[in-house]
């Protein structure tokens, strides 16, 4: 049984896979930064927060939206968390971490709701639900709850930025292909039928899924290039033998 | 009664959770390799969001009206301690009964749609019955879209599909046909 169970563990609020990266070992800050853009993107390569990335993506304005949402909670808790984590008893800390982040969900969702209500509006429960995103518990399970407040507010800017880049790439995806326009001005004239589908909810499975393919075919070609190249070497050797 | 009726049926099918509304997509992907698995994640999921909506409703009339801006706190905390207290009330009635939901329970706190069906009893303004009806259907739904997702899976398999395509990005082509195939259930509300 708990085999059948070990997939969904990193899906949910289990730490992620940089949790290997300790504080004994020594990390330069820009990695710290950088690390969440692509090698170690919490959509794209932790597959974590997979609900907000494919229900509110259907236009560029809403993905962005959710992604700057996202990023603030992200870098407010984590900020709280790394300092307060001496005085946090390791007993009660996932739920003094769930109510640290619903905080900053709430003053997310009013700023929101104030400033542009058309968006909140459309992005629906999504902005409420935040709350529990993976991505976020996550990091501070695995980074902030053990690292310097520096280091944390690197990670979660690094992490943040990560999801909007999945974020906005998902996003344009759909709103390109699904009304023919990109931050609602028309791309292709008048001339273009838009693909209604990639708006709609299962757009949101097949963009993702050729996302992931588009990404996995990458991380294979990174990885066999070595592996390739000296087959070749050794091909062009024999036939030269 | 065709109002309930029709909420039940519209948040069974026409409004899926997990494939319409994207909502519990940490189990959906995660733990629908095996059917029988799915079909008690199901269980757990549908028990689960019928107490929330219970004590939501709960929340709603008799503290919240007072202080709206604590809800999602409120929620989330006593969702939580609502599945820890269930948790340990069922070890000690029915031990049977918490080997084979056990290990579900405590994942279920973290999914978003238990949270996301108490976000829409409180926008939609539903009352006891109602909300009750919504978080059964809801629970089925997700059910359904589990056990139709594990054995795809299963027949899946067997076939030769290119490394590249392996994992996730599988799952998530295949929920994108079933997804399809939910989107034709949209026509029925507009006929009705």
């Amino acid at each position: 049984m708990s085999q059948e169970i070990a997939p969904a563990d990193p899906h949910c609020g289990a730490p992620g896979a940089s949790a290997g990266a300790g504080p004994r070992r020594a990390v330069p800050p820009r990695e710290d930064l950088i690390k969440g853009f692509w090698r170690e993107n919490p959509v794209l390569v932790q597959l974590l927060g997979l609900c907000p990335t494919l229900a509110v993506t259907n236009s560029v304005a809403n993905s962005v939206v959710m992604g700057i949402a996202t990023f603030f909670v992200l870098v407010g808790s984590s900020l709280l968390v790394s300092t307060f984590k001496r005085w946090v008893p390791s007993e009660v800390r996932i739920s003094t971490y769930i109510l640290i982040i619903a905080t900053f969900v709430t003053i997310a969702e009013m700023t929101l709701q104030a400033l542009v209500p058309d968006i909140h509006k459309a992005l629906g429960p999504f902005v409420a639900l935040i709350v529990v995103n993976c991505i976020i518990l996550g990091r501070q399970e695995a980074f902030a709850g053990r690292n310097s407040v520096g280091r944390a507010l690197l990670d979660a800017v690094g992490m943040g930025i990560g999801f909007m880049i999945a974020m906005v790439i998902m996003g344009s995806v759909r709103e390109v292909l699904g009304s023919g326009t990109f931050l609602e001005v028309s791309l292709f004239g008048p001339a273009f039928e838009p693909w209604v589908i990639m708006v709609l909810p299962p757009g949101g499975f097949f963009t993702l899924a050729f996302v992931l393919l588009v990404v996995g075919a990458l991380k294979r070609r990174k990885a066999l290039k070595a592996r390739e190249s000296e087959r070749r070497n050794g091909a062009i050797a024999e036939r030269a033998a | 009664m065709g109002d309930l009726v029709w909420i039940l049926f519209s948040a069974m099918v026409v409004n899926n959770f997990t494939l319409m509304l994207f909502l519990g997509l940490c189990p959906f992907l995660g733990v629908s390799a095996r059917v029988e698995t799915a079909l008690r994640m199901g269980a757990a999921n549908t028990f689960v969001l019928t107490i929330t909506a219970v004590s939501v409703w709960f929340l709603n009339t008799f503290v919240l009206s007072y202080a709206p801006y604590l809800r999602l706190i409120s929620f989330i905390i006593v969702i939580a301690s609502l599945v820890q207290i269930v948790e340990m009330v069922i070890k000690k009635l029915s031990p049977a009964l918490f080997r084979a939901l056990g290990i579900f329970l405590p994942l279920i706190t973290t999914n978003c749609a238990i949270l996301g069906l108490a976000i829409f009893q409180t926008n939609r303004g539903y009352g006891f019955l109602q909300g009750l009806v919504f978080a059964i259907g809801a629970g089925l739904g997700l059910t359904l879209a589990l056990v139709l997702m594990a054995s795809i899976r299963e027949s899946v398999e067997l076939a030769d599909v290119p490394e590249v395509a392996k994992g996730t990005a599988l799952v998530l082509l295949i929920a994108g046909s079933l997804s399809l195939a939910f989107m034709g259930f949209a026509g029925l509300l507009s006929a009705s």
